[in-house]
C-alpha cells in the first residue's frame, strides 16, 4: 500500500480524518497533520513561482506558503464564496492548503481504506493515499508528503 | 556527554586557538618570556584537565609538548622545526578533541607514540643545545642549575611527590607560581592597548581575551577578580533574537493601528513600548556582535604554514580587528577570507628572488583591514605582490571561451580583472597544494553575495592586488525600500539602491529608447532600464512598455558590483526596517527573491534579491550598454538615431574640381607611381604592380594621367587581380555619414552626398571594376559554375545595394537584390529559391531581426542560411542577431568578412551534404 500505512499504525486501527471539500470532492487529511484551519486573507502573490503556489500569507506571525489545491488538482478556480485553508507542517515549514470548505472529523478504521482505483486521473493519483468508502460518497485520502514532496522536485515554471 | 566535559572541550578549543596565535608570535620573538609563559600555562592547563577527566591520549601529547616548551623556558634556543612540531601536536590535540566531541565523550583510539617520541627527541636536542651553550658561557649554566636547585629545594619541603618529576614536568609549586605571574601579566596586557598603534590592536585583541581567560583561571585558584562574563549558548541568543524580531514586528503592527486612530489613549504607552523595544533590539543585536578579529584568529597560523611551504617570507598585518559585526555574518565570511588570504600568499606574492629583482623588500606583506562605512562593514585583503596579470587572464579567458578577443578590446583592465571571479577560473599556471584548483574566487564571490555583500578588486601590475568586500553589518534586520509594481508590493534592500528618479515626459529625466530597449539619460550616462513587473513576469513586455509611457513611474537606480541599472516601478512608498525571514523551501529556487517578511500592516512582502535582478539584467539583451563607457554609449545612441552611421570615406579629386568619395574600406591601397612607369599596351594604360600588370582606369572617359612627376591612384584588389583608379589628388579621409541625397543618372556615380559640408560625388565601384577586367564579375562564376549559389540581398539603402552587389558578384554569387523585407517575402512566396539571404538590420517598417524571425518561423525557410549585415556591431546586437536566428553577423563595411561568412555558410552546408 502506501507510506501512509505507517501513520495509521500509530493510532491503533482507527484514524481520525479532517474532511475537506475541493471542487465537490471529499478529501480527508489525517488529523495529526492538520495544525489549524483558517481563512486565507491578504495573500501576497509570489511572481515566478509554480502556478499551484497561491502566494504567501501571515498566519499569527508565521509566514505560510499557500497552495491552491484546486489548481493542484487541475480544477477550475472557485467562482464565488469564501475559501478556507488547512494549515499543515512539512519539514519544519508551514504550508496552507487552500480548499473550498472544511467538513467534520471522521474516525475511520485503517483497514477500510482501499488503494487508488487504477483508472484514477494520474494527477490525482499522485497525491492520493487511498480511498475510503463512506455512506453515499467516497473520501480520497490526501497524502501530504507526496503532495508537497512532488512540488519540490517538479521543475518550477520560471520565466 | 556531561557538562564538565562539554565545558572542557569548549574551553580547550578556545585555548588552543590562542596557543596557535601565540606560538606564531613566539617564533618571531623567541626571547619574549611573557608569550612563552602564556603558552606554557595554557598547554599545562589542558594537560592537567585531561588527567583529571581521564583522557590519557590528550594528556600524553600535551605533556610531551609542554616538556619541550619547558626547555625553551629554560633557555634552549627556539628553532623553527621545534615550533612546527609543537604546532603539529596542537593540531593533533584538536583532532582528538573533535573526535571526542563527535563520539560524545569517549576518547578515540589511536597511537601517538610517534609524535610523542619526536617531541621527546626534540626535548633531548634542546637539552643538548642548552648544555652546549652552557659550556661556553658558564654563567648561564650556573643560573640554570641554580634555578633547578631552587626548584628542587622549593618543591621538596612543601610536598612529597609520589614519583620523581619527569623531565620538563613542573611541580605544583611552580604551577602556583605560574598562576600568580599570569594574573599580573593579564593586567599588564590589558593595560597595554592604549599606547599601542592601530596595528597592535589586532594582536592585542586575542591577548585581551586571554587576559580574561587568565582572570578566570586565576579565579579558580582562589583569585579575587570578579567574573565579568558568562557563557551563553548560541542557541539561546538566537532564540532571543528571533523573539525580539517578532516583538519588533508586533510593535510595528500596533503603531500602524494607532496611526489610524488619532487620539487613542494607547498612544503614550505604545510610544514607550516602542522605545523599549528599540533598545531591547539594540541590546540583543549587541550580544550577537563579535569583533572580526575572531574570524582572523586562525590566519596567522595559516600564513606561517604557507610561508614555510611556499618558501616566501610573509608578514600578516591586521588592522581594525576590533571592528564588530554580526556573529552569523562572521561565520559566513570566515572561509572566504581564509581562501583569499591563501590566494594572496600563493598567487599574489612573488618569491623572494622575484621580489628582490623588482626592488621590493624580500618579505611580502598581506594586510587585512576592516572598518565601518555607512551601515556596512568593509574588509580589505591586500597584498604587495605582483598584481594581476592581464595577459594571463586574457589567455585563460579565451581558452575557457568566456569571452572573445573582440570583447577584450572594449574592456578596461578592471573589467578583465573581474574574470577571476568567473566560475572555473584559476590563473595559477600550476595547481599547487595551496590553491589553484579553480574553484576559488567564484566560490568566494558566491559566498559573499549570499550574505548580501559584494566583492570588488583593484590591482596594479607590480604593486599588488586588493580585494574589497562590502557586507551588511547584520543579516537579521535590513533596511528596505517598499515599492509597488504590477499591483504588488516588494521590498528592495537599501544596500543596493543608489538613488530614486522620478520620471516625467516633460522633465529632464525621461525614458528614451534604443530600438526597443528603454534607457534613461542620467548625468551623461545611459542607464539600462527594465520594468519590475516585466522582470518578475507579472506583466508582458507590451504591458510594461505601456507602463513606461504612462508617465508616472519611478526609477530605482540600483548598483550591484560594477553593474548599474534602473528598475522601473509604479510607486514608491517608504523605507522600512524589516526582519528577513527565509523563504519556504518550495520557493527558494526563485533567484529574484532573497526572502520575505511581515510588514507593519501584517501583510507578507517579498524581498527582492539585487543579485538576482542583476543577473536577470545581464541576460537581458540590453546589458552590454551598462558596461560601456560614456562615449561609446553616446556613440551608440547617435548610431541608433540616424539610419546610417558614420563611415570612413576617402575623398579625392579626379577629372573635375568637385570632390569625389569612395568608402575607404573598399580601397585596398593608395599608391603613387612614377609617370614613367606607366606603360601603354593594347590600347590601355598599365603599370607593373607586384609582379603583374595592373590596368589603369580613369574616372571620366578620356581623362589622361599626369605627364610628369608621380601619379596617385587608388588600388582595388580582389583575388589576385588589381585595378588602379587614376585620380588627380587624394584630398582627405573623413568620418562622416553618407546620405546620398541626390541620385545620379551618370554611370559610375551613385549620387551626391554632403560630406564635410560639400556636395560630393560618391563613385560606383561596380561600374569601374569591369572596365579593368571585363570578366571581373564573371570569371568566378565560370570557375565554379557548378557551385554558383543564389543569394538574396536585402537592404533598404540603394548605396549599399550598389556597393555590395558587385562585391558579392565578384565572389561568384548570383545576386538578387530587393529593397526591403516586404519585397523579399514576395520573392520567396513566389517560389524563388535562394541558397542564402544577406539582410541589413536597420530598415524601416520591418527590421532585420524581425525579418529573420519571421523567416525562421516558416518551415520552408528554416534551413536557409541568413547573414545579418549591420553598421552597428556590438556584443549585444550580435547576441540579439543570434537569438533572431541569424547564422552570422557581419559589419557592413567588412567586405572580406562578408565573403568569408558566406563561404563558411556554404562550406558548412556542403560538409553536411557530403
Amino acid at each position: 500500500m502506501t507510506m501512509l500505512e505507517n501513520n495509521i499504525q500509530t493510532s491503533g486501527d482507527m484514524i481520525q480524518y479532517v474532511t475537506v471539500v475541493i471542487g465537490g470532492q471529499l478529501f480527508g487529511l489525517p488529523i495529526s497533520q492538520v495544525h489549524d484551519v483558517f481563512v486565507p486573507e491578504s495573500v501576497t502573490r509570489v511572481p515566478l513561482s509554480a502556478p499551484e503556489v497561491a502566494g504567501v500569507l501571515n498566519l499569527r506571525g508565521r509566514i505560510v506558503t499557500a497552495i491552491d489545491m484546486r489548481r493542484r488538482l487541475h480544477l477550475p478556480p472557485l467562482e464565488e464564496g469564501q475559501m478556507m485553508a488547512v494549515g499543515i507542517e512539512y519539514k519544519q515549514e508551514s504550508y496552507g492548503l487552500v480548499i473550498d470548505t472544511v467538513g467534520e472529523v471522521l474516525t475511520l478504521p485503517a483497514a477500510s481504506s482501499e488503494a487508488n482505483p487504477s483508472n484514477l486521473d494520474k494527477r490525482w493519483a499522485e497525491i492520493s493515499g487511498g480511498v475510503h468508502r463512506l455512506d453515499g460518497k467516497l473520501m480520497v485520502i490526501l497524502d501530504v508528503d507526496r503532495l508537497l514532496g512532488a512540488m519540490f522536485t517538479e521543475p518550477m515554471v520560471a520565466a | 556527554m556531561d557538562d564538565l566535559l562539554r565545558e572542557f572541550i569548549t574551553e580547550t578549543n578556545e585555548s588552543l586557538d590562542v596557543v596557535d596565535v601565540e606560538l606564531v608570535k613566539f617564533e618571531q620573538e623567541p626571547n619574549n618570556a611573557t608569550i612563552l609563559d602564556n603558552i606554557f600555562r595554557l598547554v599545562h592547563t589542558i594537560k592537567g584537565t585531561c588527567g583529571f577527566l581521564g583522557l590519557p591520549r590528550l594528556e600524553g601529547i600535551a605533556h610531551a609538548a609542554e616538556t619541550l616548551m619547558g626547555k625553551f623556558r629554560d633557555g634552549a634556543p627556539v628553532t623553527q622545526e621545534a615550533v612546527s612540531l609543537i604546532l603539529t601536536s596542537i593540531d593533533r590535540i584538536k583532532d582528538i578533541l573533535g573526535e571526542l566531541e563527535a563520539a560524545g565523550g569517549d576518547e578515540p583510539e589511536g597511537d601517538d607514540s610517534e609524535l610523542i617520541g619526536e617531541l621527546e627527541a626534540m626535548s633531548a636536542k634542546a637539552d643538548e643545545a642548552m648544555n652546549g651553550a652552557g659550556a661556553e658561557t658558564s654563567e648561564t649554566e650556573e643560573a640554570v642549575s641554580a634555578d633547578a636547585e631552587q626548584e628542587a629545594e622549593a618543591s621538596e619541603p612543601d610536598q612529597t611527590l609520589e614519583r620523581p618529576l619527569r623531565p620538563g614536568e613542573v611541580s605544583l609549586d611552580e604551577l602556583e607560581k605560574a598562576f600568580q605571574e599570569t594574573e599580573v601579566e593579564g593586567d599588564a596586557v590589558a593595560a597595554a592597548p592604549e599606547p599601542a598603534a592601530e596595528t597592535a590592536k589586532a594582536k592585542t585583541a586575542p591577548a585581551d581575551e586571554k587576559g580574561s581567560e587568565q582572570k578566570k583561571s586565576a579565579n579558580k585558584s582562589g583569585g579575587s577578580v570578579s567574573n565579568q562574563s558568562i557563557r551563553v549558548a548560541v542557541d539561546t541568543l538566537e532564540h532571543l533574537m528571533t523573539m525580539v524580531s517578532e516583538l519588533v514586528l508586533t510593535r510595528n503592527q500596533l503603531l500602524e493601528i494607532v496611526r489610524r486612530h488619532e487620539d487613542s489613549e494607547f498612544k503614550v504607552p505604545l510610544q514607550r513600548l516602542s522605545n523599549v523595544t528599540a533598545e531591547l533590539q539594540e541590546g540583543v543585536m549587541a550580544t550577537r556582535m563579535q569583533p572580526i578579529g575572531n574570524a582572523w584568529q586562525k590566519l596567522p597560523r595559516i600564513v606561517r604554514d604557507l610561508s614555510q611551504e611556499l618558501e616566501k617570507p610573509i608578514e600578516l598585518e591586521m588592522i581594525g580587528a576590533d571592528t564588530e559585526l554580526d556573529r552569523q555574518v562572521l561565520e559566513l565570511i570566515k572561509d572566504p577570507l581564509t581562501h583569499m588570504v591563501r590566494n594572496s600568499a600563493d598567487h599574489g606574492l612573488e618569491t623572494p628572488a622575484e621580489r628582490r629583482a623588482a626592488g621590493k623588500a624580500e618579505k611580502g606583506t598581506i594586510t587585512l583591514a576592516a572598518y565601518h562605512e555607512g551601515g556596512h562593514i568593509i574588509i580589505e585583503v591586500r597584498d604587495d605582490g605582483k598584481g594581476l596579470d592581464v595577459e594571463k587572464i586574457k589567455s585563460k579567458v579565451l581558452e575557457r571561451g568566456l569571452a572573445t578577443e573582440a570583447e577584450f578590446d572594449k574592456m578596461t583592465d578592471a573589467q578583465i580583472h573581474k574574470f577571476i571571479f568567473a566560475a572555473g577560473f584559476s590563473t595559477a599556471a600550476e595547481v599547487t597544494s595551496v590553491s589553484g584548483r579553480g574553484v576559488g574566487m567564484d566560490v568566494v564571490r558566491n559566498n559573499i553575495e549570499l550574505i548580501g555583500g559584494t566583492v570588488d578588486l583593484r590591482s596594479t601590475q607590480g604593486k599588488g592586488t586588493s580585494f574589497i568586500i562590502k557586507i551588511p553589518l547584520t543579516l537579521a534586520i535590513v533596511s528596505t525600500l517598499i515599492v509597488e509594481a504590477g499591483g504588488d508590493r516588494f521590498a528592495i534592500p537599501q544596500l543596493s539602491v543608489v538613488e530614486l528618479v522620478r520620471v516625467q515626459t516633460n522633465s529632464e529625466h525621461r525614458i528614451e529608447r534604443i530600438k526597443d530597449t528603454p534607457v534613461l539619460r542620467l548625468r551623461n550616462k545611459l542607464l539600462p532600464l527594465v520594468h519590475m513587473s516585466q522582470l518578475l513576469g507579472v506583466q508582458s513586455a507590451e504591458q510594461a512598455d505601456e507602463a513606461f509611457d504612462a508617465d508616472n513611474g519611478f526609477i530605482v537606480v540600483m548598483q550591484v558590483g560594477s553593474q548599474t541599472f534602473g528598475v522601473v516601478v509604479d510607486g514608491v512608498f517608504h523605507t522600512e526596517e524589516i526582519v528577513v525571514k527565509p523563504m519556504s523551501t518550495m520557493l527558494r529556487n526563485l533567484t529574484m527573491f532573497s526572502g520575505n517578511t511581515i510588514l507593519g500592516d501584517g501583510s507578507v512582502i517579498m524581498i527582492i534579491d539585487p543579485n538576482g535582478v542583476a543577473s536577470a539584467m545581464a541576460s537581458h539583451a540590453s546589458s552590454a550598454v551598462a558596461e560601456q563607457s560614456e562615449e561609446e554609449a553616446e556613440e551608440l545612441q547617435s548610431k541608433a538615431t540616424s539610419a546610417q552611421t558614420a563611415i570612413s570615406l576617402l575623398l579625392f579629386r579626379a577629372g573635375a574640381p568637385e570632390p569625389k568619395a569612395v568608402p575607404l574600406s573598399l580601397v585596398t591601397r593608395l599608391e603613387e607611381f612614377e609617370v614613367s612607369k606607366i606603360e601603354r599596351s593594347n590600347g590601355r594604360d598599365l603599370v607593373q604592380y607586384r609582379g603583374a600588370l595592373m590596368p589603369l582606369v580613369y574616372v571620366n572617359e578620356g581623362d589622361q594621367h599626369k605627364t610628369e612627376g608621380t601619379q596617385p591612384m587608388l588600388v582595388f584588389s580582389d583575388s589576385g587581380r588589381s585595378m588602379g583608379l587614376v585620380v588627380d589628388e587624394i584630398v582627405d579621409i573623413v568620418e562622416d555619414r553618407m546620405n546620398i541625397e541626390v541620385g545620379s543618372e551618370r554611370p559610375g556615380i551613385l549620387g551626391s552626398a554632403v560630406i564635410k559640408e560639400r556636395a560630393t560625388e560618391i563613385i560606383d565601384l561596380g561600374f569601374y571594376l569591369p572596365q579593368a577586367f571585363e570578366d571581373w564579375f564573371m570569371r568566378k562564376e565560370m570557375d565554379i559554375e557548378a557551385l554558383t549559389k543564389k543569394v538574396l540581398f536585402v537592404d533598404d539603402s540603394p548605396f549599399f545595394r550598389n556597393m555590395l552587389t558587385p562585391v558579392l558578384k565578384a565572389a561568384g554569387y548570383d545576386v538578387t537584390t530587393c529593397n526591403g523585407p516586404a519585397d523579399a517575402f514576395e520573392l520567396l512566396e513566389n517560389g524563388s529559391t535562394y541558397h542564402a539571404i544577406v539582410s541589413d538590420i536597420e530598415m524601416p517598417d520591418i527590421n532585420g531581426f524581425e525579418f529573420c524571425e519571421t523567416l525562421r518561423r516558416d518551415p520552408r525557410f528554416r534551413q536557409i542560411p541568413i547573414l545579418a549585415l549591420s553598421a552597428m556591431v556590438t556584443p549585444a546586437s550580435i547576441e540579439r542577431g543570434r537569438q533572431a536566428g541569424f547564422d552570422d553577423y557581419v559589419a557592413k563595411f567588412d567586405r572580406p568578412g562578408l565573403i568569408a561568412a558566406l563561404k563558411d555558410v556554404f562550406s558548412g552546408e556542403l560538409g553536411v551534404a557530403a
